[in-house]
Parts: structure tokens; sequence; C-alpha cells
């Protein structure tokens, strides 16, 4: 049963990330969501502290909250102060995670919380910590990571046509009167929501690379966006299947071999999308490319 | 020379625009009546672009008021279109011709409520149109930069609008995609619709379009194209840039220039 719910954890946050992710990809965003990631840890250090609880709920609102002002400063510095993009996120979100681990550190001992935990997190923990829930006893960063998962889809399936053209074509969708910004901050915030929620079971390094790498290989070999989404979904689960199992056999870290498996898929991906375009533009189909013209 | 009607589809009041301090449109003040092609023509950073996405309130203006039917934007925008410039999107998106032109439809359909079988007929009857009904499924990063534009012009179709911007349709298109497109919307003018077009080809303005806005940060001149497009006032939209000067002769290739190649 153990095995089975370290799996599952793995899937359920491959999943959410994978859906996020192939947004954040294809608006160009996969390193705001690396930041994020990041970023949000002061924030659910803060709500710990203000709450005193570690209950989920106010750790997914103060890091939904820092995760919508690390957008704001990210946006901010880059059009205020004419300061590259991608050097707004480094300052940013380096900021911003060291404040936080600061934090930690700094109040160590009344505090349970760790930066080993943040960065790598510890999957194989995750059966221990259970809660019941219609008679059932279930682990509970399963219960977290699942209310997630149905929020995402619920939001993701329901104004799908909004992120669509919000996605590929922002200023089109302004001109029909969406408003691209809360859009882009919806967006923000469930990054920021599933980031805590995948934290503490699988570490802020494999959220990210669940994140960019399923969705960034099922972008290379596909041409629509629903198989765009259904290949994320699928790569981030085989990722978290085979890295669990390649991490018992091979006695290494559950964390780093989901990580190293979403990679390798990457890399297979590469090369199938290499030798597609190697068929296409040999010269016999591209003479019948332009007859068909 | 700005000449004003009455009853317009377009109204600009005392128009300001400006990126960090730099005014980009000065005092813009125009009128513009139904059913025409109007061109708006100026040399390069003469605002062009703004004034459009000003007027599709995608820009905060600095002074003044844009009204469209006589309104605010937001009453009539699904009487209005935007086609943004080709390049400012990723064709590399995953996506197909006919899913672009789809989008065309979103306007019409509410938040929470999806696309029906006969949106996706207005769709494929747009893209049949600009003659892509071929490419209908096609991923958009395989098609042309003529194609692309091509989707783009289904798209602005399948809003079934009254009243169209588009900033440069005719840039990095080949030949026949710019009669195809210029074909059309003469027909869509016919038929009462109003298209406002960006366009940075001076050769074939006065051909193309029945108005024209001649703008430079402040606009030079509004009016049909046979009261406009003169040396005078091309001279004075164009000030000191030499190269386009000399071009300004080749235009005005009515008046029998002599060629001097």
């Amino acid at each position: 049963m153990n095995d089975f719910y370290i799996i599952l954890t793995g899937i359920l946050v491959a999943v959410s990330c994978s859906i996020l992710g192939t947004f954040l990809v294809l608006r160009k965003m996969a390193m705001v969501g690396d930041a994020i990631s990041h970023a949000v840890l002061p924030g659910i250090v803060l709500s710990f502290f203000i709450t005193g609880s570690r209950e989920s709920i106010w750790m997914l609102i103060g890091a939904g909250l820092m995760g919508v002002f690390t957008t704001l400063i990210i946006e901010w510095l880059h059009k205020k102060t004419k300061l590259q993009e991608d050097a707004s996120i480094g300052v940013t979100f380096t900021f911003l995670f060291a404040l936080g681990v600061l934090l930690i550190s700094y109040f160590a001992e009344n505090i349970d919380l760790d930066q080993e935990c943040v960065l790598y997190g510890e999957i194989a923990y995750v059966p221990l910590n259970t809660i019941m829930l219609f008679g059932l006893e279930l682990p509970k960063a399963i219960v977290m990571l699942a209310v997630v998962l149905i929020l995402i889809t619920a939001v993701i399936f329901f104004f799908y046509k909004e992120w669509v053209i919000t996605t590929f074509d922002a200023p089109y969708a302004a001109s029909i009167g969406m408003s691209t910004v809360l859009w882009n901050y919806i967006l923000m915030s469930m990054v920021s929501f599933t980031t805590v929620a995948s934290f503490e079971s699988v570490g802020a390094i494999l959220v990210v690379a669940f994140l960019v790498v399923p969705a960034s290989a099922a972008y290379l070999i596909t041409d629509s966006l629903p198989k765009t989404l259904f290949f994320a979904v699928l790569f981030g689960i085989i990722s978290s299947v085979a890295g669990y199992y390649s991490a018992s056999i091979l006695d290494v870290s559950i964390s780093g071999a989901m990580a190293t498996a979403a990679g390798i898929i990457f890399i297979i991906c590469f090369i199938l999308q290499w030798i597609q375009k190697q068929i296409h533009t040999s010269p016999s189909i591209l003479q019948a490319e332009e007859q068909d013209v | 020379m700005i000449e004003h009607v009455a009853d317009p589809i377009l109204e600009i009041h005392d128009l300001t625009v400006s990126y960090s301090k730099r005014p980009v449109l000065w005092n813009i003040d125009l009128t513009l009546p139904q059913g025409v092609l109007a061109g708006i023509i100026g040399p390069n950073g003469a605002g062009k672009s703004t004034l459009i996405k000003t007027a599709m309130g995608l820009i905060p203006k600095a002074s003044g008021y844009v009204k469209l039917f006589n309104k605010d934007l937001e009453e009539v925008r699904k009487k209005v279109s935007y086609v943004p410039q080709r390049e400012s999107v990723d064709w590399d998106f995953p996506a197909s011709a006919l899913d672009v032109v789809l989008m065309g439809r979103y306007g019409h359909v509410g938040i929470f409520k999806s696309l029906r079988q006969a949106d996706k007929e207005v769709a494929l009857d747009c893209l049949r149109k600009v003659g892509m009904e071929a490419f209908a499924d096609r991923q958009i990063s395989q098609l042309s930069g003529g194609q692309q534009q091509r989707v783009f012009l289904a798209r602005a179709l399948a809003q079934d609008a009254d009243l169209y911007f588009m900033d440069e349709p005719f840039a990095g298109v080949d030949a026949s995609t710019e009669k195809t497109i210029i074909a059309l919307l003469k027909e869509m003018t016919a038929k009462g619709k109003t298209i406002i077009v960006v366009h940075h080809d001076l050769n074939s303005a006065d051909e193309y379009f029945d108005w024209i806005l001649l703008l430079n940060t402040r606009l030079v001149a509004s009016g049909p194209t046979e009261k406009v497009f003169t040396k005078e006032l091309l001279q004075k939209t164009y000030g000191g840039k030499l190269n386009i000067l000399s071009s300004v002769g080749d235009l005005l290739h009515n008046e029998q220039f002599p060629n001097r190649e």
C-alpha cells in the first residue's frame, strides 16, 4: 500500500504540474513557474507565524498571495526599471527564497519546517502522515494534492477557450474584452497552490521539473493543444511510475529518479522530432508539398 | 486638411498617447464615415499601430476619447474586430488554421460555454472566403507568411463585425495573397462594413483606399483619397526623411514624373 501511495503522490503532482506547465511553456513563462515555486517559501513561513498552524488551507492562501506578489514584482522590475525579464525573475525569486530560508533557520527551534525538506521533499514519508476521510485513513498529502488537481482541472476545463486565446494572442483576447491580466494572475495563483501542495512531499526541484519538462517534451511532438496537454500529462505519469521503480531498484532518491525519468522522456521526444523533421524535409516529400500548394 | 463627417462610425477627439512621457500621438481629432476602406499612412514610428490599438482600448490614453458607433467601446465590442500584426503571435503554437479561425467566434460564445457545430461551419466558411479551406487542419507553423495572414483575416471575418481595425495586413505577404485580401476588403466595404488598415506601402495606397489618414504623431490629414493623397500633404507627413521623399516622387505615378533610371 505504501508503494501505491508514494506513486499516487508522484502522479498527482505530475498531472497538476504538467497541465499548468503546458500553459507556462506556451506563454514562454516556464521560468516564472520556476520563480514562483521558490518564491512562495516566505509566504508559507509567514502564514505559519500568523496563524500558528500548519493547516494546509492557510499555507495555500499564503502561498497563493506570495505567487501573485512575485509575478507583480517581476513585472514591475521589468517594466519600470527596464531590467530584462530573465534578470528580473532571477533577482526576485532568489531574494524571496533566501528570505524564506532565513526565516526558517532563524526560527528553527519552534518551526516544523526545514530547508532540506523544502528543496528535496520526502516523498517516502507521505504514507506516514494520515487523515481520516469518509471513514478511510488516507495520507494527508494525497488528499490535498487531489483537491488541488480537481481545482486546476476544473478551472482549465471550464475556461478552456479563455486559456487558449489569452495564451496564443493576448492583444486579440483583450480586443474581445477578456482581461489578460486577470487570467495571468489566476494561472500564477494555481502554480503557487500546486507548488505548496507539492513541495512538502516532492520538493521544489521536482516541482520545477514537472512544471517544465513533460510539457516541453509534449510540445515538441504535438500539433494541437489538446494533444499537447494529453501527452504532457501522460509523460508526467510515466515519469512518476518509472522514477519510483527505478529508485527502489537502484536505491536512490525517489524525487531525483522521477525528475531524471522526465528528462529521459524529453530526450526521446527530441530525437523523435528530429527524425520526423528529417523525413519531412527530404526532397521527395518537398516536391509533393509544392504540388499540393 | 482634416475632413469631418456627420454620423461618424469612428470619432476620435483630442487624443494624446504617450510612452514614458514621450508623446506618440498628439492631439488627434478625426471622424470617419461608414463603409470606407481607410488607410493609415505615415513613416515608421508615426504612431499608426498605436492609433488603432488605442481605439481598441489596448493602450491607455493620456487624454481625449474614442467613440465607435457613437458609443463607448465596451458597449459595441461585438461589432468591432481587431487584427493584430502577424508577427505579434508565436506561429509555432500547437493549433490548426481552423483552431485559430474558431477563436473569432469566442467573443460571440459567452464565458463557460463551448463552441457549437454552427460556429465551426462559420469558421470553415471564412477559411473558404480567404481561399484556405484546403489548409483547415494544417498546423499554423506549416503555413507560409501569406497563408498565416489569410488565417488571421478569416478569424476577423468569423467575428462578423461591422468595423475592422487591421494592423499591417499586407506586411510580408505574397502578391497573390495581397490581391485576395484587397479584393475581400473591397467586397466587405461594398456591403457596408468599415475597414481601417495600417499600411506602409505608399505605392499601392491610393489604389487600395478610398479614405486616407496621414499620420506622423499629429494627424496631418484625413479625407477622401483624391483630396488627401497629394504631394504637399505627403511631404508634410514624411518631413525631412529624404529616402522616403524621393519615393514620394515615384508614387505620384498619376502625375507622370520623369523617370530618372
